[in-house]
């Protein structure tokens, strides 16, 4: 395990990746219990030591109850862990206020999720705009650099259409395209593909795959081995603490420095 | 910078009101309503007390008028048998020595102009019409609001030679005398002619003094005016009405007996004073007093009333209004506890989800009081065309009633919108 500080740099700046090889997210002895009414409490997370790497692409997996989604939650700052340190992008966010965790969420993180979670009464271009509204940015600004988003995830031509009107895999790209809208320091995918036909899925994660090819730093818990296969990095997870970890040398080659 | 935001965050509010138009559209139904009421309500009530006070105004506030009334138990009595009874009339009413009396002893009064209100049939001609035959004195027009139109009034030397002279009014004037001039000529009343020398118009309150005629039914303004003296030398002191099949003599010296005073503070002092003093001389309950100011005060007091009558109805329908907004509300966040989980995911605080859902109530309770500002200012126009009852809309009534309606906003979106914030994030994004 190593020590945090010593090897994460400050905050990277929001609009370039941190440099490839650098630990963005350090978890030392996280631990999650959660309390149910008097005595009975689950311990979901029982002590994780995990490092992650800038441009990693990195897969959760599991059994059902094994402390995926927990994991994924602490690392996505929607949850505080009960003991332990997280520090993300050298940052401790482990003792954070929910303010101070909303705005780590909307300028560090981009989420994914199985259900894609579009917001109905938006467009899709608005829909993609929606973590720069928290931001607290003049979105006319950001106009053209959202257009781009939906072009690059093939949707250039429906920016005004309704989540309603579009398929399941358009959505998802959607929710990638928003993901992406704030440059964040990684991408965290819960389930990407689980409500996708494999064909559809197989688009989405090649999108995802693309991501991570240009530099971009990806985390994702999937059942399935097919989709863990394209990670780099598999880690397994077993009653709330992480049972072994497979680097997966067949994936194809990436992790070059992005704009190199 | 933030107003950008306020703005988008409006935006944001009207689109996802409009997702549901039929929801949003009953929920604002409540504020509508409660808005729109209270506006055409106050408006009613303004233009009926407007109109009351108008029409006391002009019996002139610094006046006390007296008038003779029939007492109900000499009433009774005539009806009970002595009715038609020859010889006997009834004496009631004010007298010239009660008209002298408080010329003579109330202080700070200015005139006091007696009448004697005789119903007669006025001829020229072949033209005749009922009318209110008034022996006055000059001083009539120093206290009752009247306009000139041809010739002059009634003037001290008529008075004085009891000359057989009128004034009548320009209704009158057009009755009688649809083609020739009438200041070329007479009426004939009773067996007496007299002379037209000036036609008036009466601003002042007909309707009061038709009542003190006892003359309802009458037109208002068939009124004809002599001199006092005159009608007492014509028309004697005894005056005999024919009724059906008999006849009921009555003795009214004075019908009406204006008192005016020098200033409102002489008003208020004067009318115990005058109470006093007719007590003194009347044994029976023949007159009665009518305090113009007094009148005005209570119309006064009246509205007030009416007004926080009106508040009270209002408060409450915006109360109902504000429970519906805020149980549509909270349905509301419940259903889009999704919703919320994804924005708080994506970076908002606790205090940009309170923003959106308050905004969202605000913009459905503004927007219901500005649909129920326009219908208010509506319905009292359509009241007006409708009834004929005067309707004054007051800018104050119309800013009360939509800062109320955002008030209600905002106060009964509070707490949904405090709930939305407070929804856990993974719980929030769990939620079906
Ligand atoms: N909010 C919660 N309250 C109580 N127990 C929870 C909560 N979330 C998860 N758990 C428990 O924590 C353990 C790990 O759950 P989870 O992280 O969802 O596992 P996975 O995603 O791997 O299926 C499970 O035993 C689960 O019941
Ligand atoms: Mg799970």
């Amino acid at each position: 395990m190593s020590p945090p500080v010593a090897v994460a740099p400050a905050t990277p700046a929001l609009d370039r990746p941190a440099a490839t090889g650098q630990p963005i997210i350090v978890l030392q002895a996280i631990h999650k219990i959660y309390a149910l009414g008097e005595e009975a409490q689950v311990h979901a997370l029982r002590g994780v030591d995990l490092t992650i790497t800038a441009g990693s692409y990195l897969a959760i997996m599991g059994p059902s109850g094994s402390g995926k989604s927990t994991l994924l939650n602490l690392l996505g700052c929607l949850d505080r862990p009960t003991a332990g340190r997280y520090y993300l992008g050298g940052e401790d966010v482990s003792q954070m206020s929910d303010d101070a965790l909303s705005e780590v969420r909307g300028r560090k993180i981009g989420f994914i999720f199985q259900s894609y979670n579009l917001i109905p009464q938006l467009s899709v271009l608005e829909n993609i705009q929606v973590p720069l509204l928290y931001q607290g940015l003049d979105l006319r600004a950001y106009e053209v650099r959202c257009i781009e988003l939906a072009r690059l995830v093939g949707l250039g031509d429906r920016l005004h259409h309704r989540p309603n009107q579009l398929s399941g895999g358009q959505q998802q790209r959607v929710a990638i395209a928003r993901s992406l809208v704030n440059d964040p320091l990684m991408i965290l995918a819960d389930e990407p593909t689980g409500n996708l036909d494999s064909r559809t899925g197989a688009e989405v994660l090649d999108l995802i795959d693309r991501l991570n090819r240009d530099g971009k730093t990806i985390i994702l818990v999937t059942h399935d081995d097919r989709v863990a296969a394209r990670a780099h990095r598999i880690i397994h997870m077993r009653d709330g603490l992480i049972d072994r970890e497979v680097i997966n040398r067949a994936a194809p080659a990436a992790a070059s420095p992005a704009h190199a | 910078m933030l107003s950008y935001q306020i703005l988008s965050t409006v935006r944001l509010g009207i689109k996802s009101l409009l997702l549901h138009k039929l929801r949003s559209g009953l929920t604002m139904l409540g504020i509508i309503f409660g808005v729109c009421s209270v506006i055409a309500m106050l408006a009613i009530g303004e233009g009926a007390s407007y109109e009351a006070q108008e029409a006391i105004k002009k019996l002139g506030s610094n006046n006390i008028l007296i008038r003779s009334l029939k007492p109900p138990e000499a009433a009774r009595q005539q009806a009970g048998g002595g009715a038609g009874f020859r010889g006997m009339s009834l004496k009631y009413g004010l007298t010239y020595d009660d008209a002298a009396r408080l010329q003579a002893t109330i202080p700070g009064v200015k005139r006091v102009v007696p009448m004697r209100i005789i119903r007669e049939n006025v001829r020229f001609g072949r033209s005749e019409v009922p009318c209110q035959v008034i022996g006055t004195l000059p001083v009539y027009t120093e206290v009752t609001q009247v306009e000139i139109l041809r010739g002059r009034f009634l003037t001290d030397v008529d008075e004085l030679y009891k000359n057989n002279v009128c004034v009548i009014t320009a209704g009158l004037a057009q009755r009688l005398f649809p083609a020739e001039d009438p200041m070329q000529h007479s009426v004939k009343i009773d067996a007496f002619y007299y002379r037209v020398v000036g036609i008036i118009r009466e601003t002042g309150k007909a309707e009061q003094r038709t009542q003190a005629g006892r003359m309802e039914g009458q037109p208002l303004d068939n009124n004809v005016y002599i001199p006092l003296s005159t009608s007492r030398t014509r028309f004697g002191e005894i005056l005999i009405r024919r009724m059906a099949g008999s006849f009921e003599a009555e003795e009214v010296q004075l019908h009406q007996v204006t008192v005016q005073m020098r200033d409102t503070a002489a008003v208020e002092t004067a009318d115990p004073q005058i109470r006093t003093l007719l007590k003194r001389f009347h044994d029976q309950n023949d007159y009665e007093l009518i305090v113009p100011l007094e009148l005005l005060r209570q119309a006064e007091a009246t509205k007030r009333r009416f007004n926080i009558v009106l508040g009270s109805i209002a408060a409450i329908s915006l109360l109902v209004g504000g429970i519906g907004i805020m149980n549509i509300m909270l349905a509301n966040v419940t259903e889009r506890t999704r919703e919320i989980g994804v924005r708080r995911a994506l970076g908002a605080k606790r205090r940009d989800i309170t923003l959106q859902f308050l905004v969202e109530t605000v913009v459905l309770s503004v927007g219901g009081g500005l649909i129920g500002v326009a219908v208010g200012m509506l319905t009292p126009v359509v009241v007006s065309m409708a009834t004929e009852m005067k309707t004054i809309v007051t800018l104050w009534s119309v800013l009360i009633a939509f800062g109320i309606s955002g008030a209600v906003g905002i106060i009964f979106g509070l707490y949904p919108a405090r709930a939305a914030a407070l929804l856990d994030p993974i719980e929030a994004l769990r939620h079906e």
